[in-house]
């Protein structure tokens, strides 16, 4: 009786799921996705695809389209995820301190946890900086290199449960990353091209060496910095009301 | 790599994604739910890194499985960690 009852119950959920999946289906049916429009001309995505890395300098397209053609929708980006940060903290901060769980539930980390984070803490934040110096060569960039550096971070807090963050230096770097971010983007603006971060201040230089690109990886290095010293603020205050 | 190859590796990653995100809803062990999530974004990754997307595949990589899980398992830790119904988890 009660198999029925429960199959009963999920045959309309079934039904809708399935409505969902073939109107999503057809919808996407007249896309033609992976078809060579980037030929046509007059085509932006072609456009991009042909002159990208000549006008901008960067080796990796990905990265001359989101931090030079379409550089204000990432200030967008970088404002959502500055707000986010920012409601977690103060929601969180409405929970007093005084009411903290019981003591003794906190577990240890094991020998081989807290050696061996000290061991690879070291070079995941290398990697995580690699990632956005290389922004313009190498796939990846600032965020990407900046949650790295956050998950080695979060890491080292897993390993040392009775370790405070240092909050201020965190807020401190974020603000002066994310600073000298609309700072750049100003001076591309003031620049010749009269575009939001617009790359025609530094020399462009040869593609592909790490000195190049004009001002992306300047660009990156603050994105980096301000979306690491985010997440790792966010980890660092969600663990210090949970633990 | 051939067509074939590609489409085989695809669809198996497709089926292993819908078999992690099935387990995931089904299970009362929200720990283990956070996991299996985790375990999904890092299908979701190789499956970006086979349409040739490096860049979302690294975004999907660190944010999926490392910082949300983390954030969730923070989460349940702060309420509970078994739904009802769940045999043998020791609530209340």
């Amino acid at each position: 009786m009660m198999e029925r009852s429960t199959l009963q119950r999920s045959l309309p959920a079934l039904a809708i799921a399935l409505l969902f999946a073939a109107t999503v289906f057809v919808a996407f049916m007249e896309i033609d996705f992976g078809e060579a429009r980037v030929d046509d001309e007059g085509s932006v995505a072609g456009d991009y695809i042909r002159n990208g890395t000549n006008q901008t300098g960067s080796a990796n397209l990905v990265t001359s389209v989101v931090v030079n053609y379409r550089g204000f929708d990432t200030l967008g980006e970088v404002t959502v995820l500055f707000l986010a940060a920012t409601g977690v903290g103060a929601l969180l901060s409405f929970i007093r301190k005084d009411d903290e769980k019981e003591p003794g539930k906190k577990i240890e980390p094991s020998f081989i946890l807290n050696r061996g984070a000290g061991l690879v803490l070291p070079l995941i934040l290398l990697f995580g900086v690699y990632i956005f110096l290389h922004g313009h060569l190498s796939p990846g960039g600032g965020f990407q290199g900046g949650v790295i550096i956050a998950s080695g971070m979060l890491l080292y807090y897993i390993a040392n449960p009775g370790k405070r963050g240092a909050h201020r230096a965190f807020s401190i770097l974020e603000s002066s990353a994310g600073l000298a971010f609309i700072g750049l983007g100003i001076v591309g603006l003031m620049g010749a091209s009269k575009i939001f971060l617009a790359n025609d201040h530094a020399d462009i230089g040869e593609v592909g060496m790490l000195l190049s690109a004009g001002m992306l990886p300047l660009i990156y290095i603050s994105i980096g910095l301000k979306v690491g010293a985010e997440m790792t603020g966010l980890v660092e205050r969600m663990r210090g009301e949970a633990s | 790599m051939n067509a074939e190859v590609f489409i085989a590796i695809s669809a198996v990653s497709f089926l292993m994604m819908i078999i992690l995100a099935v387990m995931a809803v089904r299970s009362k062990d929200l720990i283990k739910a956070a996991v299996l999530l985790a375990g999904l974004s890092l299908v979701a990754s190789f499956v970006f890194v086979l349409l040739r997307a490096p860049d979302v595949a690294m975004a999907e990589a660190s944010i999926g499985s490392a910082l949300t899980a983390i954030i969730l398992v923070y989460a349940i830790r702060k309420t509970e960690r078994y739904e009802e119904g769940h045999r043998g988890g020791d609530r209340k």
